[in-house]
């Protein structure tokens, strides 16, 4: 039985009422795992801590500027100077290091480490600039292939592979983990533990190019069998294999980037669009998944993000929506 | 030029032949005018005067591309800047602010003020003052202009590979900041070599170390910092020049590099480089809490002590900035421990100056203010720094809005409060006028709160998740409301700095004269007239304690170095622990040679850019200069 610290966080902020924050999204004092709990909690403790530091510092220094009013001098002795320096300049701060170093290996070890039930191995693949998703079998060989969205069984462990083939970027989802570098050549892993049901997002924190700031992803944390449902279903090829809409997808070359699994289109460089209307965002957790968007996506990609590496495609008004009817039904 | 008290003034002592003299002296010392005579120059209040203007005038262009960012980021989604254009700007905003304006500052007041507080002439090496100057000016220059070239790098100040390889940044982006930040470097060098010599060497007779100005000893450990950390930047981008040039593989994983390496040798040198901004800043500090308390400070050894700490500690922090990249927890910690240690040698000084200010007098001038301001934001600053020294803590921050909150706090109170307290301290010093107080502590005011506008919200920004170096975000991210806080905050800010501007234009014409010493100020560099003459000082002092000037006045007597000629630019050489008189140094007359090997040091650096033979062409072209440079004197000039 794994130890829980009993940590009221909203009362902890209510107290601090400069940090308090409501947004789940994206936030690290809304933590909904152990980890990011811990974390917060020690975030609470140092910014604490840090207020009374300052404000007792800050105090003495007024306290000795108003000593002098009016016109003399009143110093302190010299033994009274040493044990101010002293003990606010070498025994307290030497306090703190030692609760500091203490506490930040202790959580570091907590959290950064494979304990707990095993979860799934999940390979975390940053690319320029969106996030691919390979969820891996016991054997290790891939199941499914997905794309900004990443999906994780409640109160499982699962163990993110952390690669990049391109520059470094960095994987954070803030409300259930400290973030680590996607660095070529280098095997990082991190392990994630969303301790109830719920969507996050996370984002690119390491400045990868033009498309850092929007290169986001949404977390999904499902019960084990929602889970296990899910990803079967995710392993599936393809519902639609053909039809006027897949043909307009060729014609414009878009299989040469994308893959749809169970079709000829077979591309690396984009997203795996298999079960593209199934996400719930676009573009990298840009765009809400919705019929408008995905044009809008297709035919001013760079309007919505200039730079991007997919080029805008303007097929005829009828093909547009052949081919936007093509993608909607790729549950 | 104003009199000084009879019993201050170094122009005169009943030894002296006056006023021919003097008038000699000065004659000898003089820098010649004109435009031309401008490029001549040797002098070392000419030459730190010119680094530290310059150095303002980039602070005020990377400020302006501050606002340009802050702008852009008011609304979610906004159009002001495109994202090719905003990585520009924040990547020439970062680096102008560090290598352009941060470092060239700290030691462009040091070039200026160190040869006065030790009582020398000029510098060791006037010449390779000049040079480093020239090397700055161009360097920096280029540097600047390419954002309007459009050839600006745009992978972030601290350029990680592979992004900044040349297969993710084409074009000479990056190129420019290889080759102009070495380039630069090799004048902070300059800069490093000539301070210590000067230090160690020129002091006046009697000035042993443990009598040095708290400010000259900041400065010494400054220097021997920048000799230590620039080499790792130096060595850093070479590399990187060589990948992006000639295809050496340093930095490229397929191909058995590291992109690791680049990070390491980067933060063993940008670790340290703080620090050079700060440790400067903590000696300005302490000189303003001794004149304006009227007080020796106290705990001066342990003082000497933390700033010395200060400069190892930080060459064992550099991990710190890589907590993320999945180096092993162990490894981690050590640099977390060392990473807090910093927190001993600044409480030390905090908690010496509250002993200092204690029950004082203070004569509260804007100097006093901006050291005010500089206790509140260097305190919250180095509180968080201490936070984000711990490795959970920091997996989620960094990389956040909070890590910008955090150094801003740091560097701009560390850094800039303490040099704007200088400026209004110093500026009697070099031009003879005083700021306007008025607007001084005005300026100082809407600084202070502007800064805390703009920057404190940053702190809830990161925890709320917004990541750094980002041209937008979503509205559906609820930062909205604070981006526009510190938007607003930021032309607060920009507004306080516009004043001091204006108070130093509108005083060098209108500003009242100041006395010799207006603050009555225990050191050396008051114990001549303001501004200084060619000569710094018409007879080098001689010092028996740590406050001369105070000494004088008291007793009415002083002690001169006698016997230097004043037909040839000499000046007192001593020894390095006890400052016993040893010999005399004979410094050269003024000479463009420098600022032709700048120009031609500089060219082939750039042309580097576009070809390796310019390396071949810059060995020789700056060899031909260089023999011009040091062609030896005749023999009657010598003597």
């Amino acid at each position: 039985m794994r130890s829980r610290l009993p940590i009221r966080i909203s009362g902890a902020a209510l107290v601090l009422g400069v940090l308090a924050n409501c947004s789940g999204s994206q936030n690290v004092l809304a933590p909904a795992s152990d980890d990011a709990r811990l974390i917060a909690l020690l975030t609470y403790w140092l910014f604490g801590v840090a207020v009374i530091v300052f404000f007792v510092t800050i105090a003495l220094l007024l306290l000795g500027l108003l000593l002098s009013r009016g016109g003399k001098e009143r110093p302190i002795s010299f033994r009274a100077s040493t044990a101010l320096v002293v003990t606010g300049g070498v025994v307290a701060p030497i306090f703190a290091i030692i609760a500091l170093t203490l506490s930040g290996v202790m959580i570091g070890d907590e959290t950064e480490g494979p304990r707990g039930e095993a979860g799934p191995r999940i390979e975390v693949v940053g690319r320029l600039w969106w996030w691919e998703f390979r969820y891996l079998d016991e054997a290790g060989e891939v199941v499914a292939v997905t794309a900004n969205e990443l999906h994780l069984p409640v109160g499982k462990r699962a163990r993110l592979e952390l690669i990049s083939d391109n520059v470094i970027h960095s994987f954070w989802v803030p409300n259930l983990q400290g973030k680590t570098d996607l660095i070529p050549g280098t095997h990082n892993e991190l392990y994630a533990e969303p301790a109830v049901p719920g969507v996050w997002r996370g984002q690119c924190a390491e400045f990868c190019g033009i498309q850092h700031a929007l290169m986001g992803f949404v977390v999904v944390a499902e019960p084990e069998p929602d889970y296990q449902a899910w990803l079967a279903a995710e392993a599936e090829d393809a519902a639609t294999t053909e039809g006027p809409g897949f043909d307009v997808f060729m014609k414009y070359g878009c299989g040469d980037c994308h893959t749809i699994r169970g079709t000829e289109a077979q591309g690396e460089e984009g997203p795996d669009l298999t079960h593209l209307a199934s996400r719930r965002t676009l573009a990298a957790a840009t765009l809400p998944n919705t019929r408008g968007n995905l044009g809008g996506w297709i035919t001013s990609t760079h309007s919505v993000k200039p730079g991007a590496l997919m080029p805008e495609t303007a097929p005829e008004a009828a093909e547009l929506q052949l081919l936007l009817d093509f993608l909607e039904s790729l549950e | 030029m104003t009199d000084l008290d009879p019993a201050l003034d170094l122009r005169r002592s009943r030894h002296d032949p006056v006023p021919e003299h003097l008038a000699e002296l000065e004659r000898t010392w003089l820098s010649p005018p004109g435009f031309l005579g401008w490029f001549t120059h040797v002098n070392h209040t000419s030459i730190g005067l010119r680094f530290l203007i310059t150095s303002l005038v980039f602070f005020m262009l990377a400020g302006l591309l501050g606002l340009a960012m802050r702008m852009q980021l008011l609304s979610p989604l906004n159009g002001f800047l495109d994202p090719d254009t905003y990585n520009q700007v924040m990547t020439v905003h970062g680096t102008a602010m560090m290598f352009l304006f941060a470092i060239p500052a700290m030691e462009g007041i040091g070039i200026y003020l160190v040869p006065l507080m030790v009582g020398a002439r000029d510098m060791a090496f006037p010449r390779l003052n000049a040079f480093g100057y020239y090397v700055y000016l161009i360097g920096g220059t280029t540097f600047f202009a390419s954002l309007f070239l459009g050839l600006a790098p745009d992978a972030g100040w601290f350029n990680y590979v592979p992004l900044s390889n040349r297969d993710y940044s084409e074009g000479y982006g990056i190129d420019v900041w290889t080759t102009m930040i070495t380039f630069i470097e090799v004048s902070a060098l300059t800069a490093a070599v000539e301070l210590i010599v000067t230090i160690f060497k020129l002091r006046v007779p009697g000035m042993s170390l443990h009598r040095m100005p708290i400010f000259v000893w900041a400065i010494l450990v400054m220097a021997f910092m920048i000799l230590f950390a620039m080499p790792s930047v130096i060595v850093a981008s070479a590399f990187l020049m060589m990948d992006r040039l000639v295809e050496t593989q340093f930095f490229v994983a397929e191909m058995g590099g590291s992109p690791l390496l680049w990070q390491h040798l980067f933060w063993f040198f940008g670790h340290p480089e703080v620090y050079i901004i700060l440790v400067p800043a903590l000696g300005i500090v302490t000189t303003i809490v001794v004149t304006f308390t009227q007080r020796p400070v106290f705990g001066y050894t342990a003082l000497v002590l933390a700033i010395v700490g200060i400069g190892m500690v930080s060459f064992g922090l550099w991990v710190h900035h890589m907590y993320t990249t999945g180096l092993p927890l162990l490894g981690r910690s050590f640099f977390q421990a060392a990473s807090a240690m910093i927190a001993i040698a600044s409480g030390v000084q905090i908690f010496s100056w509250i002993a200092t200010l204690w029950g004082a007098r203070i004569r509260f001038a804007t100097p006093m203010w901006f050291v005010l301001g500089f206790f509140g934001v260097f305190i919250a600053g180095g509180l968080t720094g201490v936070m984000v020294a711990s490795v959970p803590f920091d997996r989620q921050v960094h990389d956040t809005y909070f890590v910008v909150a955090h150094f801003h706090y740091v560097l701009v109170g560390g850094a800039v409060f303490p040099l704007f307290a200088g400026l209004y301290y110093w500026f009697p010093k070099a031009t003879g006028r005083l700021l306007h107080e008025g607007l001084g502590k005005w300026s100082c005011a809407i600084i202070f709160a502007g800064f805390n506008v703009t920057f404190f919200p940053m702190h809830q920004l990161g925890l709320e998740g917004m990541p750094r170096r980002v041209y937008t975000y979503l509205p559906e991210m609820d930062w909205t409301f604070l981006n526009q806080l510190s938007s607003i905050g930021s032309l607060i800010l920009a507004a306080g700095f516009a004043l001091t501007l204006w108070n130093v234009i509108r005083s060098l014409r209108h500003g009242a004269d100041s006395p010799p010493n207006p603050w009555h100020a225990p050191t050396l560099d008051w114990a001549t007239t303001s501004p200084p003459l060619n000569c710094n000082f018409a007879r080098q002092a001689v010092v028996e304690s740590r406050h001369p000037v105070w000494d004088w006045s008291r007793d009415g007597k002083r002690g001169v170095v006698d016997g230097l000629r004043s037909d040839r630019r000499e000046t007192v050489v001593t020894t390095l622990l006890d400052a016993r008189p040893q010999s005399v140094q004979i410094l050269p007359k003024p000479t463009p040679w420098p600022f032709f090997s700048a120009v031609i040091a500089s060219i082939c650096f750039f042309g580097l850019i576009f070809s390796p033979w310019f390396y071949v062409a810059g060995v020789f072209g700056t060899f031909v200069t260089f023999v011009f440079w040091f062609l030896p004197r005749k023999r009657e000039e010598v003597v």
